[in-house]
């Protein structure tokens, strides 16, 4: 686990740390190119790759019809032959258009075939305005798939850390990357920093309990954390980082450090990663515990337009404190 | 050709609210009032009101993410549709859909969508429906040249024609998709000949003539119901504004809009072609802008008066609750 770095106006955004690693690893394997919508001239629709095609040219950073299958099947077949392409899906909403070409296709051909798939399928996720089809939290689809790994970075220093090392795997990486963090500055590593995938990051520590979560929800944890310390409780904040590999190593200790954990995210609880956070840790520390586990997350509704009812869906700051103050119950 | 004076007085109508509709939406877009945002049609309602205008109001329509002009078209007050857009309780979906989905099922609007090449399958099915249950109506698609090239477009294009089903598949062919100009993503570069090459009858035609659009829509129509099968129509039209509201980009020149809008402007040919056959008077034209104008103002005023969704709502209606579901 890495510690908190500190973050000034200086430093690059969310967005400009993807850049930042892509073009690195780019520089050095001249087989990484892009794919997507809106790529050339708008840079991707939260400029994430803005300017990459004016520095390596339109044969490396390609505009795309509106063809997700396509889309997908291209990386896919040329990651086979040899390529590392990152197919940038705009939003994850859109996989669902070339889910048997993630799904059936990439995620499997290593196991059927003996043959690595250095596939990065980059979107962005999470929950923010835009309503039923432009906020589906699919994270724990792709978790639950064989073959696929989950990046769900909440800050620039680790977009760039993951994306550099997932643009080293030889297997498919789903990349997902926070609408509402876009902007967001901070600190980045140098060209040598990659972070490896099933390391959480300690955002805080604490003693009194822990939430453990990831993506937007870190942010809404800090804000919960504040909360509570003014009312005595110091809570300690894990960022998974990656669903899949899962840092197990760091969700057992800290369940066994605790006994008392929080985990949270804002994706529909039922079926969610938390749930099988929760499951697999009490499995393994049981006798730990002090309570059950408490999970945190969205309805099972399809989100709306209207923003009060999308924030109500969804959990919100109070909801963390008040998930904390039942595992203090115990 | 003349035009008869009622009809021409109606669809001219039509066109002017749908222009005052949407300039004004941006404008409140701009000021916060719509939560996501929009994406502004004008240029492109010729399109909307040539193909309603030719439909039965029971026909069934599908559409896309631009999707203002079909809707106030196909008859939904623009006071709902102002509604929906604020995301108020009074809106044709409640507030949970705002701009990208807007419908009125009851009444044949079957939808918007947020997912670009979708609407087509869905009008797809209805018109099975129709065809199944021995309905006289037809199924309209809406889908953008951006769209065209999403697979599932073309799947239910064949679909439609293996099952002859009453389908008029129309593509509202502004030539860009965000910023991406039509000819750099379209092989071939016909999408016309694309339809053709699935084996029916396919045209391209001039979107920005109201009348063209009606005449090609109603002999589409007329071999649907004869259950000669579905049409494929690429109507090429023009969006004045950016993709979404407020996007400029440097992806076309100024002098392309101004020339799409000094030129080919829907509103104006056909105002003046009504104007010069004397079936509508400067006066009349004038009157028809003020209560367009009022009519616009009206629906602001409905929407910003109408209460919000309750939000202990949101887990209603996920499922019947039929099977046994629970909250
Ligand atoms: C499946 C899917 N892919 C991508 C998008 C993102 N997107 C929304 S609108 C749009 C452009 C659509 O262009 P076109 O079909 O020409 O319609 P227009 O916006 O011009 O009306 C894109 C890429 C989406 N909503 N759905
Ligand atoms: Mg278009």
């Amino acid at each position: 686990m890495s510690t908190t770095t500190p973050t000034t106006q200086q430093n690059p955004t969310y967005s400009e740390a993807f850049q930042s690693g892509v073009r690195e690893e780019m520089k050095l394997n001249p087989n990484i190119f892009i794919l997507g919508t809106d790529l050339v001239e708008r840079g991707g629709h939260f400029a994430q790759v803005k300017g990459i095609a004016q520095e390596f040219g339109v044969d490396r950073v390609k505009d795309s019809p509106i063809s997700e299958a396509a889309m997908v099947a291209a990386g896919l077949g040329s990651a086979m032959y040899g390529c590392h392409p990152i197919i940038d899906l705009n939003f994850i909403d859109f996989s669902l258009g070339a889910m048997d070409e993630i799904i059936n296709q990439a995620a499997k051909i290593r196991f059927m075939f003996n043959r690595p798939v250095p596939l990065v399928i980059r979107a962005t996720s999470g929950v923010a305005l835009g309503g039923a089809h432009h906020c589906n939290s699919l994270e724990s689809l792709f978790a639950h798939t064989a073959g696929l790994s989950v990046a769900v970075p909440s800050r620039a220093y680790d977009v760039k850390g993951l994306i550099k090392t997932a643009l080293r795997s030889p297997d498919p990486v789903i990349f997902l990357m926070h609408k509402k963090l876009s902007g967001v500055r901070g600190e980045i590593g140098d060209e040598n920093t990659f972070i490896p995938f099933g390391s959480a990051h300690r955002v805080k520590s604490g003693k009194d309990a822990a939430i453990i979560s990831y993506g937007y929800t870190i942010v809404s944890a800090q804000k919960a954390a504040q909360t509570l310390a003014e009312q005595g409780i110091d809570v300690e904040i894990i960022d998974l980082r990656t669903l899949y590999p899962l840092d197990t190593d760091t969700i057992n200790a800290t369940v066994q450090k605790f006994g008392r954990v929080v985990v949270a995210d804002e994706a529909p609880m039922f079926g969610s990663i938390t749930a099988e956070i929760a499951a697999t840790a009490s499995e393994v520390n049981f006798r730990h515990l002090k309570g059950p586990i408490v999970r945190v997350g969205a309805a099972r509704a399809p989100l709306s337009a209207n923003p009060q009812m999308s924030e109500a869906a969804i959990p919100s700051a109070n909801d963390l404190v008040e998930a904390v103050k039942k595992v203090m119950s115990y | 050709m003349t035009t008869d004076s009622k009809w021409g007085k109606e669809t001219l109508r039509q066109m002017l609210l749908i222009r005052n509709f949407e300039e004004t939406a941006d404008k409140l877009t701009l000021r916060g009032k719509v939560p996501g945002g929009m994406h502004n049609s004008s240029g492109q309602e010729a399109v909307a009101v040539g193909v309603m205008s030719a439909l039965d109001p029971k026909d069934v329509i599908a559409t896309t993410h631009r999707s203002h002009h079909h809707t106030i078209a196909k008859g939904m007050p623009v006071n709902i549709v102002m509604a929906e857009l604020f995301t108020k309780a009074t809106g044709c979906s409640g507030g949970r859909g705002a701009s990208m989905h807007l419908a009125d099922v009851e009444n044949g609007h079957f939808g918007g969508n947020g997912i670009v090449g979708a609407g087509v399958g869905i009008a797809m099915g209805a018109a099975l429906g129709i065809k199944q249950m021995g309905h006289k109506k037809v199924a309209v698609g809406f889908v953008g040249d951006g769209g065209v090239n999403t697979g599932r477009t073309w799947e239910a294009v064949n679909m439609a024609v293996i099952y002859k089903l009453p389908l008029i598949i129309i593509v509202d062919n502004n030539q860009y998709a965000v910023e991406t100009f039509v000819e750099r993503v379209t092989g071939g570069n016909d999408i016309a000949k694309r339809g053709a090459g699935f084996g029916l009858p396919s045209f391209t035609i001039d979107g920005q003539d109201v009348e063209e659009v009606h005449k090609h829509t109603s002999e589409a129509r007329n071999r649907a119901l004869a259950g000669e099968g579905p049409t494929f129509i690429n109507a090429l039209t023009y969006r004045y504004y950016g993709h979404n509201v407020g996007e400029k980009g440097q992806y076309r020149t100024q002098e392309e809009i101004a020339d799409w809008r000094s030129h080919r402007d829907p509103i104006d040919r056909f105002s003046a072609k009504l104007i010069s056959e004397g079936a509508l008077t400067q006066a009349d034209y004038e009157a028809m802008i003020k209560s367009v104008a009022k009519e616009i103002e009206e629906a602001v005023d409905f929407a910003e008066k109408s209460p919000l969704p309750d939000v202990s709502t949101i887990l209603d209606g996920v499922d019947s609750g039929l099977l046994g579901a629970r909250k």
